[in-house]
């Protein structure tokens, strides 16, 4: 029976979280047992629900109660490759934790990344505006405590800024949703799109007002200008794995943007119109702007990690403000790039740290060529993926190209500049190789994971391109979504 | 009726902010929790207003107020009673660690 096998990503770490704080909690071996049995079983779901997903969208009522009155779940092509990309971050983050003994380093890792991925996966398959408000939260908190991981002042205070301005978030949210509930009477996605599509003349400021602080709420997730100052401060500050999994998670952001503004407040509705894309456009052009010269100016690794997230995250929103297939298609690509390059950069950064002695840094030579791959591919270099995404995004601007172009153009010329400057200085100066002893080798195994990602996306580009495509169609087209929903026809009051 | 509750919910979030802005950690977590008062009187508000109405099914009921907001301001107040719970914590840990409770990061941090 498929439909049960929907809420198993949800249930299957909200499960096993528990059980790890209360049953192992003084046994680390028994945890990273667990743990990384748990990813991978969550990683084989999420490329089943994958290939079950391309029969089209399918709906699990929770509590078999029907929509819009009751809580549902819907997995789509979109949802599935989300949960996809999680898992198997969240599995070569675990590798990476338990190689280099991170997760010794302090207290319940493992059930607070359980807890992390309920929260990820259930944002990625809940169809309730509400529910997603919930899943933001929980992972919100988890990233939280995982934040302070191994503790430290500067990671503290990170920490509290992190939260500090997380929580206006929320409040933010909040105040989005009571709106949107308020005019139209629902909060079920598919319910809303439908109600938004024929709001009375005199509730559309209310709708306007509600469609842009959803946005300005996914805007802070995806670390979109002006509302990215928090994660430079947090991701440099974090501890390295828990970094490199944040890059899931300013793609929460990214993917709810999708979601919303594909399902709810499409281009073609009267409320909102071009408010959406015309507001994302330009704030992504801006982002794209801040990272570049961010990176140009970091003089730390994790720092120039950051901005390089920032960056990315630039040149995705960049592709979704089009709402169009092609400018989807672009945005999802180079979101998985995105996600494994970043995670690969920060990973390679906290090796690099703890290997750097005064003495030098051991084991130069597997690093400099590991950060070399990483570098190429955030900076959109060929042969690498990133430069496939970005010329994807480039040609759905291509009617703006003056502007566009030369913005894309401009800062990845940054990019190359900042990231060429930090290798040389890691690993041109300084003494020479002290030892040859390579990085351990799980903790390696995880990183080659990554790149090795990022080379089968650039080599199998095409097909990946192609089922990108039908996903982004499923997006835009979302007749087959609302009709799933099994919405019941309410008689004009 | 209406205009009291707009009138205290643009006080608690103005509050709200102010404090938040003055970037100590005591006044930033004070700020949250007026901020959290206002939006949840603004959720509650958003089923309408109604005096005297029950929202559970009631066989004496003339009629019923909206219940699905009150559920969702349950679920608001206890979701930010926790987060609250964990600043609070983070911002003791910081201080206790740093010796001061700035919440701004020193520029290049």
């Amino acid at each position: 029976m498929l439909s049960h096998w929907i809420i198993a990503p949800v249930v299957l770490p909200a499960v096993l979280a528990p059980l790890i704080v209360l049953a192992f909690r003084r046994d680390l071996t028994l945890q990273r047992v667990f743990s990384t049995a748990g990813t991978i079983a969550l990683l084989v779901l999420a490329l089943s629900l994958l290939v079950s997903s391309a029969k089209g969208p399918e709906l699990y009522r929770l509590g078999d109660w029907p929509a819009p009155f009751g809580i549902v779940l819907m997995l789509d092509r979109l949802s599935a490759l989300m949960l996809t990309l999680t898992a198997g971050l969240a599995l070569v983050v675990q590798l990476y934790t338990i190689g280099t003994g991170w997760d010794a380093r302090g207290k319940h890792f493992h059930a607070l990344l359980q807890f992390q991925l309920m929260g990820l996966n259930g944002a990625f398959l809940t169809a309730d505006a509400f529910n997603l408000f919930v899943f933001f939260e929980v992972l919100l908190i988890a990233s939280y405590a995982l934040m302070i991981h191994g503790a430290g002042g500067d990671r503290l205070r990170a920490g509290v800024q992190y939260v500090a301005f997380n929580l206006l978030g929320s409040s933010l949210f909040l105040i989005a949703l009571a709106l949107l509930y308020s005019v139209t009477g629902t909060l079920n996605m598919a319910d809303l799109a439908v109600r938004i599509a024929t709001i009375p003349e005199g509730d559309i400021a209310l709708i306007r007002v509600g469609a842009v602080l959803l946005m300005l709420v996914f805007a802070i997730k995806g670390a979109l200008v002006p509302l990215q100052f928090w994660l430079p401060g947090t991701y440099a500050n974090a501890p390295g794995p828990v970094a490199a999994l944040f890059a899931i998670m300013t793609k929460v952001g990214a993917y709810a943007t999708i979601r919303i503004g594909t399902l709810v407040f499409p281009p073609d509705v009267a409320a909102t119109g071009t408010l959406i894309a015309d507001l994302l456009f330009w704030g992504a052009l801006a982002t794209l702007v801040v990272g570049a010269v961010g990176v140009l100016g970091a003089t730390t690794l994790p720092r120039l990690a950051a901005f390089a997230a920032i960056a990315s995250m630039g040149t995705l929103f960049l592709g979704v403000s089009s709402f169009t297939t092609q400018g989807i298609t672009a945005a999802l690509y180079y979101m998985i790039h995105s996600t494994l390059a970043g995670a690969a950069l920060f990973l390679i950064a906290d090796l690099i740290r703890t290997r750097q002695g005064a003495q030098g840094m051991a084991g130069k030579g597997v690093l400099a060529c590991l950060y070399f791959a990483a570098a190429i591919a955030l900076a959109g270099m060929p042969p690498l993926s990133g430069f496939l995404g970005k010329l994807m995004v480039m040609q759905v601007w291509s009617q703006h190209a003056a502007l566009v172009w030369s913005v894309i153009l401009a800062s990845s010329f940054l990019m190359i500049l900042g990231l060429a400057r930090m290798g040389s200085n890691l690993f041109w100066k300084g003494p020479e190789d002290v030892t040859s002893a390579l990085p351990q080798p799980v903790a390696l195994t995880g990183i080659f994971a990554l790149v090795a990602g990022l080379v089968a996306l650039t080599v199998f580009a095409g097909p990946v391109t192609a089922w990108l495509q039908t996903t982004a169609e499923t997006a835009i087209d979302p007749a087959a979504y609302i009709a799933a929903n099994d919405l019941p026809i309410m008689e004009a009051k | 009726m209406e205009a009291l509750i707009a009138a205290t919910i643009g006080l608690l979030t103005a509050g709200g902010i102010y404090l938040m802005l003055r970037a100590r950690t005591f006044p930033v977590i004070l700020g949250l929790t007026l901020l959290s008062y206002a939006v949840n009187v603004f959720i509650f508000v958003s089923g309408r207003l109604a005096v005297n109405l029950p929202a559970i099914i009631d066989k004496t009921a003339t009629g019923y107020t909206d219940p699905l907001p009150q559920a969702l301001v349950l679920t608001a107040i206890v979701i930010s009673f926790g987060m609250t719970a964990v600043i609070v914590l983070m911002a003791l840990g910081a201080w206790l660690t740093t010796g001061h409770d700035r919440v701004d990061l020193e520029d290049g941090q």
